[in-house]
């Protein structure tokens, strides 16, 4: 729940996406799930000529199992606070997603 | 049938699992292996028990072989790429 918590706190600041396939897509993140499924708003993809077929796209939602990295501004991540809570997180292991 | 009783943790440094051991590294720079060849270098800032983690300032090394059809040569390049602020989905993650 750790990550689901950071995502929410970065909803509205623009991200790249890496996926697994090497496709790199930037845009706004609007929504995040518990399984880290990601919706983007305003995408690119950051090596326009490479993968031309998005063109036409605006919006997207990218499965989370399909992510290999997401980079972020370092400015919106608050390091002092995500140590602690991984700090936390780490002495009550959870497995999977509570529904 | 036998039970088995999983005793918790009662007090946050007693027991030393992998994980714990993580946690000791947190505001350190680590080494992180990833599937594809790609090697990570990076400030821990978290990290979960998928091995989901946040790295800042890294340096992504990934090593890319390129073999040379006419002398059959293998040259073994390797591509650096860097950010500020990385999250690393853990099924990626070996070592």
């Amino acid at each position: 729940m750790l990550f689901y918590s950071f995502f929410k706190t970065l909803i509205g600041q623009q991200v790249t996406v890496e996926l697994k396939n090497d496709l790199a897509i930037t845009g706004i993140l609007t929504s995040v799930d518990q399984f880290l499924n990601i919706k983007l708003d305003e995408i690119r993809a950051v090596d326009d000529a490479k993968y031309p077929h998005m063109m036409a796209v605006k919006n997207c939602f990218i499965r989370g199992s399909v992510v290999r990295y997401v980079q972020l501004p370092a400015s919106a991540v608050d390091t002092a606070l995500l140590q602690d809570a991984a700090r936390r997180e780490a002495q009550q292991p959870t497995t999977g997603g509570a529904h | 049938m036998t039970e088995e009783t999983h005793n918790a943790p009662v007090e946050p440094n007693a027991v030393e699992e992998p994980l714990d051991l993580v946690r000791l590294s947190l505001d350190e720079r680590i080494y992180v292996k990833l599937r594809g060849d790609r090697e990570l270098r990076g400030k821990l800032h978290a990290y979960d028990g998928h091995l989901n983690m946040v790295l800042g300032d890294v340096e992504e090394t990934i090593t890319v072989v390129e073999i040379n059809e006419e002398t059959y040569e293998e040259v073994i390049r390797t591509v650096k790429r860097t950010s500020e602020m990385l999250f690393v989905r853990g099924d990626g993650v070996i070592l």
